[in-house]
């Protein structure tokens, strides 16, 4: 793990970034956790059995792309064909919409870029009949479950078709059929309800488990105590994650806690612990599925540190040039999700170039055409846009007099 | 006199009140490095000092929390919370314990915190980055409330909001951070050009518990805060009522002399907010004017509010109160 770096700035420790605009970044070299290192424990091990999994690093692939160690999920080439498809799918998909934003067909945005390893590794890991409790950077879930883009992007224009109604932002989904539970703007919430869901789960007897996610930044919220407290309480079927991508808008992590690793803070807890290379595939699908077999066994929650990097900017009103060098991306040793496993199919043999730009093309024209077909629905900037009555229904399951009142003064 | 946008003026009374009172530290979400998401203490942590200005991690309940400690404590915290919508979190913290402490504590202990926090709509926020909850705080004693409109009351009132020994929630119109809103969103006019955006360099504080008359008029009395002063200014132009507006500034305790006073005047009255009608701030207005103005009045008092739903995206301005809405009400009172 690395350092927590701080200034003591009288009178108080201030926890600082590694560096800033200007600076350069120098993180002295690649991971000096590798693969192999860490054992993979039964699944009904002790969170004691744990502790070195906690502040360590969980890895499949090393910097080479060869996969090795007890962690390797040794998935077959279709899954991880699959796994690739939908990362570019993602990324492809996000410069799109962004480019949208830009031209005004969509108020604001917010990408997967660098992460893209996340949802949808970890999802893909999961059985159909388990809830996903997202914050609003894991929507390529979506895609694992099969959601259509268009209905997604219809989401994002805010058009007739959303299924939100024009009544959220873009990126905050909602899909039942999926089990993807509709996003919530304030961060945090979604992680104590998750862990509501999984005892609902549990005193119902299904099989069914919730697996939820927030930020480094969110973790300081009361309710990602609540969440890990009441995890440990009841040990329902939940698998809760921190999304430590470094950054929360322009807050470095280490502002967010005070030493340790966020991975930590569930063996406090006394719940198993994982700290997991977020930008490898493979590592977040083994760990997934040992925290999904461990639920289902009836033992009950997991707790995962997801080591990543917020390659983007937070979203498309935030300009990360103002608080962190550009090039920190690039200099960071985690790689890129997607270059990571496509270097680990092409040293199989199981892929190459001329593919990879073939299914970029092909991908492409996916988004393209769900893009333009999702626009004869209309777009923000032009309309039509769902009706104004649209305003006043689904406030309680009936419309009561004095909301029907209102409904009818507007006239819409 | 300069020139400046609410933005900068809200810089200019916490740059000011940093450097007159070394007990003034200020912190939240994003403030300290970056100046804020809206830019509003850009350049504050650079001039004085890290230990003065900083980022907190993301935990509402926690900034209100420590301000609470701060501020009984000798120092007098100006917490950010990055969106109004994002202050139920601290809900607790500052409805039973910092609006309390006073009293709970028989005078003995008090926190003098103020919770600067960006508000309203008209930003394309959906639900839950254009909500306006005065009236969770105006409901809540001994909290005072303040809404600023302009840079010119922005800074003043901030001012005396920090100055002010006790919590004191200050809401700022986000839609308005850089030009007024008149209810057109195609409309992006800036405060350059606007009387109320000249604004002193100097310190100047305006008191809290002063309602502003905009413009003065015979014929009906519109009260409005925050983004609606502009709409209403709007729809009095468009309706060619002689009106009067005020601009209530401070909602709890509220200047119901002034108000009063006009509505006398008048005998007619509109109140127009962008948060929901039902328990608005609106409702106990109207409720007080009628108990000290109803033999003066000619017609029903109006209210001109957001409905009573959550605050929608695509269609937002369907939900605000818009220039035409606030007129047809000016022009019922007038049939009476
Ligand atoms: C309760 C609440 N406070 C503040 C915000 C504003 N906000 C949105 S995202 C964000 C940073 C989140 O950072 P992190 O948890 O690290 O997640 P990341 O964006 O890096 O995925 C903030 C402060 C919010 N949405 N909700
Ligand atoms: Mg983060």
């Amino acid at each position: 793990m690395p350092e927590r770096l701080t200034v003591s700035e009288a009178p108080y420790t201030i926890g600082i970034p590694p560096f800033r605009p200007g600076e350069k970044a120098d993180f002295g070299g690649g991971f000096a956790e590798q693969p192999g290192d860490l054992n993979r424990p039964e699944v009904t091990c002790t969170a004691q059995d744990t502790a070195t999994h906690a502040v360590g690093l969980i890895r499949v692939l090393d910097d080479e792309h060869v996969a090795s160690g007890e962690w390797d999920p040794k998935l077959d080439e279709e899954t991880l064909l699959k796994g690739l498809e939908h990362m570019m799918r993602l990324r492809i998909f996000d410069d799109r919409m962004i480019k949208m934003q830009r031209t005004g067909l969509l108020s604001f945005y917010m990408r997967s870029y660098g992460e893209e390893a996340i949802a949808i590794a970890q999802t893909m890991a999961l059985e159909e009949q388990d809830w996903l409790f997202p914050s609003y950077r894991q929507p390529g879930a979506q895609f694992v479950r099969g959601r259509d883009m268009v209905s997604m992007i219809c989401h994002c224009i805010g058009n007739t078709e959303d299924n939100v109604r024009g009544r959220q932002m873009p990126v905050h989904y909602t899909w039942k059929e999926g089990r993807f539970i509709s996003i919530s703007s304030p961060v945090g919430t979604q992680f104590p309800q998750a862990v509501g869901v999984a005892m609902a789960s549990a005193y119902r007897g299904l099989d069914e488990v919730c697996i939820s996610w927030l930020g480094d930044g969110t973790s300081a919220q009361g309710d990602f105590h609540y969440a890990v407290n009441f995890a440990s309480t009841f040990k329902p079927p939940v698998i809760l994650n921190v999304v430590n991508n470094q950054w929360a808008i322009s807050t470095h992590a280490n502002l967010a806690t005070g030493g340790r690793t966020f991975a930590e803070r569930g063996l406090a807890y006394d719940i198993p612990s994982f700290r997991v290379d977020g930008n490898d595939f493979l590592a977040l699908y083994a760990v997934t599925k040992w925290a999904r077999d461990r639920a289902s066994a009836g033992l009950g929650p997991t707790f995962i540190e997801v080591y990543t990097y917020r390659a983007g900017a937070h979203s498309s009103s935030d300009d990360p040039s103002a608080y962190r060098p550009q090039d920190e991306f690039e200099c960071w040793p985690g790689g890129d999700p997607i270059d990571r496993l496509k270097g680990h199919l092409i040293g199989r043999g199981l892929w190459d170039e001329d593919k990879h730009t073939e299914l970029t093309e092909r991908i492409d024209a996916e988004v393209m055409a769900a893009y333009k077909e999702a626009c004869t629905f209309g777009d923000l900037a032009n309309g039509p846009y769902p009706p104004a009555s649209t305003i006043f229904t689904e406030v309680y399951e009936e419309v009561p007099w004095h909301v029907q009142e209102q409904r009818e003064e507007l006239g819409k | 006199m300069a020139k400046m946008n609410m933005i900068a003026a809200l810089n200019s009374a916490l740059d000011l009140q940093l450097q007159r009172d070394p007990n003034v530290v200020i912190f939240g979400e994003d403030v300290g490095y970056f100046g804020g998401v809206f830019r509003v203490t850009a350049g504050l942590q650079e001039a004085h000092g890290a230990h003065r200005v900083f980022d907190s991690p993301l935990a509402e309940g926690g900034i209100a929390a420590v301000a609470f400690g701060m501020g009984i404590n000798g120092l007098r915290p100006v917490m950010e919370i990055q969106f109004a919508d994002y202050i139920f979190p601290a809900y607790d913290q500052i409805v039973n314990e910092m609006a309390k402490l006073r009293h709970r504590s028989g005078g003995e202990f008090w926190t003098p915190v103020t919770i600067r926090t960006p508000a309203g709509g008209g930003i394309r926020g959906g639900h839950h980055h254009s909500q306006s909850p005065e009236a969770q705080f105006t409901h809540t004693p001994g909290l005072k409330v303040v809404y600023c409109s302009n840079p010119y009351n922005a800074k003043g009132l901030l001012t005396s909001a920090i100055e002010c020994n006790d919590p004191v929630v200050f809401f700022e119109p986000k839609r308005c951070y850089r030009g007024p809103f008149y209810g057109d969103p195609h409309k992006v006019p800036t405060w350059n050009s606007h009387p109320d955006g000249e604004v002193p360099e100097d310190y100047y504080s305006i008191p809290l518990e002063q309602a502003r008359i905009v413009k003065e008029g015979g014929a009906c009395t519109v009260i409005a805060w925050g983004t609606m002063v502009h709409v209403a200014e709007e729809a009095i132009r468009q309706s060619n009522v002689d009106a009067e507006l005020i601009d209530l500034q401070t909602l709890l305790p509220w200047d119901r002399d002034t108000v009063v006073e006009s509505v006398r005047k008048t005998g007619r009255c509109v109140i127009v907010h962008e948060a929901p009608k039902t328990s608005g701030f609106g409702a106990e207005m109207s409720a007080s004017i009628q108990e000290r103005c109803f033999w003066h009045l000619e017609a029903p008092i109006e209210r001109v509010t957001g409905w009573d739903t959550p605050f929608p995206h695509t269609t937002e301005w369907d939900y605000l109160p818009s220039p035409g809405r606030i007129a047809e009400a000016i022009a019922r009172t007038q049939e009476a």
